[in-house]
């Protein structure tokens, strides 16, 4: 039973920014579809009333005052980038 | 003293029977003559570990040392080392140098221990078995044709294969235990929150915990001392009090109730681990603790939840790595959206790939309520089981993998199969609990390991169990014969 076709690995690819070349797409569709099958099961359960659980602990968000308090640090960070000019990262022109 | 435990080396080093570059030394020297048999290190800094030895020493002399002081320790490289390389197992990261340490490195540092080096690990921590690092696979110092289990498996090896007295690792779905119980060692994935991700390369933001590798429970305690406690930079890191682990070490198991799940003994486990495992739960009993049958009903949907939430994360995790800030770069990319995608194809091996790809569907319009949401529904009926056997029992345990090692190669081409191999492991994630794994005997001179499982917060309980259990057992003093043999 196919459950994902191989036109919606293609999107899926898309959405993840991943390309596919054209001799991995049977493959990675085909290995896709058997993790989708398994977790499948999860369908028959029934979950209604049940809360979903995002944090192991229901823990919420900490929050602290709206002050600064890290320094800037630009200079190491960027120090490691692939192209950088002016403290702007640089990547192959966008706007036409 | 490449034999000795952490404890006994910290004795050694207080009481100057030898310096921290002595001992630094010697692991050096073991992890360049033994290392190109097991591939468990992937960076190793010499200068910097006799610098800080040589520092550590200092701190002795005068006076100013604490349990770790002058003690090599290998780290997963998934830990930020500012000014050294942490590759998670990557080509994506082959070439990142972190400008800062993570909050759990620069713990060891402030403590006095040596960095050793950083150890291999499955891409980006996903993984059962070490094999689908950049770096190639790790093989297991018991037998070098089978696997050492992952993700962390260099540093699960590099214990075993005494090239480090103890490591940190990191478990997302067992990637600490799982690879300690294939190795013969002793590893704990602490409690959700208590020990900070600052730093942590993250996998999966809600499972991910890092922990302490090493041969016995007391020395994981000690590493737990220095690794736990509250990091204002980890909004997920928990402020209940942190305790000296090793002071309860020696409690009496008297009064102990141990739940056996039904569903971690049936159909799926070996016969001959099951056996060990009913051995090492005998010395238990005769410690004191009480055994008594439990049921935690959901355990067969956690594979399935675990294989949507995971991944899920991790899509969003690994959407930062897009050749922009640090890491792998396509060469010459045509536009910004072939620097994305070309770059994520390149830098990525195919299991992060599929990862990736099974989660991002589970999050997408249309697919995020049948999938995502439904197994974080399900997430909690997972907790919930074990919220209610800890009513009526202090400790579940049982085999922390259905089997002992495999062969390498054995499941790399079948996922499905390669995911089971986390069976016992996953839901202990999912609910955000502590869980150890102790060795347990050999099945066919493989290790394998017993699972306990605590309630959130109670890892003292756990090390607490475990030491009992290795003060009249020998299974976690055994070495390999490839780690004393000395040849590559």
């Amino acid at each position: 039973m196919t459950i994902i076709e191989q036109s919606e690995i293609e999107k899926i690819a898309e959405l993840a920014r991943i390309r596919l070349s054209s001799d991995e797409i049977g493959q990675v569709t085909a290995r896709i579809a058997e993790i989708l099958a398994m977790v499948d099961q999860l369908q028959a359960v029934d979950t209604h009333d049940v809360e979903p659980m995002a944090n192991p602990l229901d823990a919420t968000q900490d929050l602290r005052p709206d002050i600064v308090t890290e320094g800037n640090q630009r200079d190491a960070f960027q120090a490691i980038a692939p192209a950088v000019k002016n403290g702007l990262y640089l990547v192959p022109k966008v706007i036409e | 003293m490449h034999t000795k435990s952490v404890a006994q080396l910290a004795t050694g080093l207080s009481e100057g029977q030898f310096s921290s570059v002595e001992l630094t030394r010697v692991f050096l020297d073991r992890i360049a003559a033994i290392d190109p048999l097991y591939n468990s290190f992937i960076s190793v800094d010499e200068t910097a570990a006799m610098a800080a030895a040589t520092a550590a020493d200092k701190r002795i002399a005068a006076g100013d040392a604490v349990a770790l002081t002058g003690i090599p320790i290998a780290h997963k490289d998934i830990f930020c080392t500012n000014g050294m390389r942490t590759s998670c197992g990557s080509r994506m990261l082959d070439n990142f140098i972190p400008p800062y340490d993570a909050t759990v490195i620069q713990r060891f540092k402030a403590a006095g221990a040596v960095l050793l080096g950083k150890t291999n690990m499955d891409e980006f921590a996903m993984g059962s078995s070490n094999e689908s690092s950049f770096y190639g696979p790790t093989r297991n110092p018991w037998d070098t044709t089978l696997v050492p289990g992952g993700s962390s498996g260099g540093s699960a090896a590099a214990v075993a294969g005494l090239l480090a007295p103890a490591a940190t690792g990191t478990d997302t779905g067992g990637s600490i235990r799982q690879p300690a119980a294939f190795c013969g060692i002793t590893g704990l994935k602490p409690t959700y929150g208590r020990v900070s991700r600052l730093g942590m390369v993250a996998f999966a933001s809600s499972l991910d915990q890092a922990g302490p590798m090493a041969h016995s429970a007391q020395d994981c305690a000690l590493l737990l001392n220095i690794m736990a406690g509250h990091d204002p930079l980890d909004s997920t890191s928990s402020k209940v009090g942190t305790e000296d682990y090793c002071s309860t070490l020696q409690n009496s198991l008297a009064g102990l109730r141990i739940g056996l799940p039904r569903e971690y003994f049936k159909e799926g486990l070996d016969s001959a681990t099951g056996e060990c495992i009913n051995a090492a739960l005998k010395e238990l009993e005769a410690l004191g603790a009480t055994l008594v049958e439990v049921s935690l009903p959901h355990s067969s949907l956690t594979v399935p939840a675990y294989y949507i939430i995971a991944p899920a994360e991790a899509s969003t995790n690994l959407s930062r790595f897009d050749g922009v800030r640090y890491g792998y770069r396509c060469e010459d990319p045509s536009d910004l959206h072939d620097l994305y995608s070309r770059s994520r194809q390149e830098g990525f091996g195919d299991e992060v790939k599929r990862r990736i790809l099974v989660g991002t569907y589970a999050l997408s319009a249309g697919y995020y309520d049948a999938y995502y949401k439904k197994a974080q529904q399900v997430r909690r009926l997972i907790k919930q089981d074990f919220m209610e056997c800890f009513e009526q029992v202090d400790i579940i345990a049982g085999p922390t993998t259905p089997g002992p090692a495999f062969a390498l190669g054995a499941k790399s081409n079948d996922s499905i199969a390669m995911y089971l191999e986390d069976i016992y492991t996953l839901a202990v994630n999912l609910a955000g609990l502590p869980g150890i794994s102790v060795p347990a005997g050999f099945v066919d001179h493989k290790p394998v390991g017993l699972q306990l499982i605590g309630r959130h917060f109670d890892e003292a309980l756990l090390l607490n169990t475990a030491h009992a259990l290795q003060q009249v057992t020998d299974w976690h003093l055994r070495t390999p014969a490839s780690a004393t043999g000395g040849h590559a």
